[in-house]
């Protein structure tokens, strides 16, 4: 047997560049225009976002691009409450945050963004929801700063 | 199936939360030597799988594949999340259906302390970086959106879905394999940190260092005690994490259509299964998919499982034990253990017929129906 376990380290850090392709950087730009863009199925009119060359429905090829939103029904929520390390940044996430996947009006599945307001206790599924924009846009997901809830009448 | 297909070993390392005094290499042979002494004979192909994200090396089958005597045998590396260990079964089903070997060896492992413990940064890298990174915190938050909307239709309970932890930590005490022993009760869990609304800590499968290797053969060497495969399917994924609402319950329905082929293609009902070792990341999905598989109806399962004489996860299951590549396999080793009547203290007296899932990121859920006779 050795005299001690040695374990060794490694402090890694890549750079990465993802390229969002064609129907990805259209989305962008329409982020950046303060719209959002989905595809939509000429087959079975399926209307998904992001915007994507298959039909997550049917499988048919996807040509032509919809504004939906923006605003959207919340159909579920979490508050993040547990540290961890975010790999964009390499750093820890600040927590606690609220995310959720809102169904944006005009499209059948659902887009993944943060929720403004943090006290879930004033959340609830089934309520509306719109995307905020930010005043400088970069031509990222990003460019929605988060959904507010809509106040109902 | 074009030839049947038998279980004849399975071996299991005692998962920890950290196996520093092993090499990778090392801990793959724990499982393998434990599954060739069950089994008595060489395999002819090794299929090996883990998840890849946590320890950082992207060729692992070749670097793996000295533990598990691979060396000069023809070999495939499975790699598909969370299910990974269910895709290894379904890899090695194939494999000896199709009659292109009699003896497969299928290996899972994961060493997760070796990410020093960031699973959920490993994990938020199998997601689309442009998309779903941004907000994305792993399978926790994952799950817990899928949790949210669950107990949104059907008023689950905390205490409920507490007691789903509280069973699972009995049932592992009996499992000399299983990471988490020690017991906890219902106030434990409530009390517990709040990871992402509504999980809270103990609603949660750890995180563990282990191995698993099963061994699948033919009818000519399946041997009298033999766990026969009667039926796999693997269900449907979505690309996109908001696809999982498109369809009416799609929240729900990938596990539930997995499950109706397997039951079909077996011939059997939910009534006739004896023992399930089922995917269980959190307390609030068990009762979920209990429910996808047919064992009660929507919301039911948390009364469900109160009265059940149905043997659910009594190896502890994932929320006691969690390496990741070799979770969905040990599932199958566990289930194939009950079959074969090898299950010491926790064993099922009298099973006949198991049923296995396995489930992973996409919503990816995969179904083994396994029974003591062909």
């Amino acid at each position: 047997m050795p005299s001690e376990l040695i374990q060794v380290g490694e402090d890694s850090c890549l750079k990465f560049q993802y390229s969002a392709g064609i129907y990805g950087s259209r989305f962008l730009e329409g982020l950046r225009e303060g719209r959002i863009l989905a595809s939509r199925c000429a087959r079975c009119r399926f209307v998904l976002v992001p915007p994507r060359i298959v039909c997550a429905n049917c499988y048919a090829k996807m040509e032509e691009f919809v504004s939906v939103g923006p605003e959207g029904t919340l159909e579920t929520f979490t508050q993040v409450c547990f540290p961890f390390i975010d790999p964009e940044t390499g750093r820890r996430r600040p927590v606690p945050y609220v995310y959720g996947l809102i169904r944006l009006d005009g499209a059948n599945n659902t887009l993944q963004h943060f929720l403004e307001e943090t006290d879930v206790s004033r959340l609830r599924i089934g309520q509306r929801v719109a995307a905020v924009f930010r005043e400088t846009r970069a031509g990222t997901l990003l460019d929605i700063q988060y959904f507010r809830t809509v106040k109902e009448l | 199936m074009k030839r049947r297909v038998a279980i004849i070993g399975t071996g299991q390392t005692e998962h920890r939360s950290r196996r520093p005094d092993v090499s990778i290499p090392e801990l793959i042979r724990e499982a393998v030597d434990r599954a060739l002494a069950v089994a008595q004979v060489e395999p002819q192909a090794v299929i090996i799988g883990n998840m890849e994200h946590f320890e950082g090396i992207h060729l692992s089958d070749q670097w793996a594949i000295t533990g598990a005597g691979g060396i000069g045998r023809p070999g495939l590396k499975v790699a598909t999340g969370g299910t990974t260990g269910s895709s290894l079964a379904l890899a090695g089903t194939y494999a000896v259906a199709s009659g292109l070997w009699d003896v497969v060896m299928v290996v899972g492992w994961e060493k997760l302390s070796e990410s020093g413990g960031e699973t959920t940064t490993g994990i938020i890298t199998a997601f689309d970086p442009i998309y779903e990174r941004p907000t994305f915190a792993g399978a926790v938050s994952g799950l817990a959106v899928y949790a949210q909307r669950y107990v949104h239709q059907y008023g689950v309970t905390p205490e409920q879905a507490a007691l789903v932890a509280v069973r699972a930590r009995r049932n592992a005490m009996r499992n000399p394999y299983a990471h988490l022993r020690k017991p906890v009760t219902v106030e434990e869990v409530l009390n517990s940190p709040m990871l992402s609304t509504p999980i809270r800590y103990l609603d949660m499968c750890p995180t563990s260092d282990g191995a698993c290797a099963v061994i699948f053969a033919s009818e000519r060497y399946a041997g009298r005690k033999a766990a026969w495969v009667r039926a796999v399917a693997s269900g449907r994924n979505h690309p996109y994490l908001g696809d999982v609402t498109l369809g009416a319950d799609t929240y729900r329905d990938t596990l539930a259509l997995a499950a109706q082929e397997a039951y079909r293609k077996a011939a059997i009902t939910p009534k006739d299964v004896d023992v399930v070792e089922m995917y269980d990341p959190c307390t609030y999905l068990h009762l979920c998919w209990l429910e996808s598989l047919g064992f009660c109806g929507p919301g039911q399962a948390g009364k469900f499982v109160e009265k059940t004489a149905l043997a659910i996860n009594p190896s502890g299951g994932v929320l006691c034990t969690n390496p990741i590549g070799a979770t969905g396999l040990i599932r199958v080793a566990e289930a194939a253990m009950q079959l074969r009547g090898e299950a010491g203290e926790r064993q099922v007296d009298g099973a006949r017929t198991a049923l296995v899932t396995g489930f992973g990121g996409s919503f990816w859920n995969e179904v083994m129906v396994l029974c003591r006779q062909s």
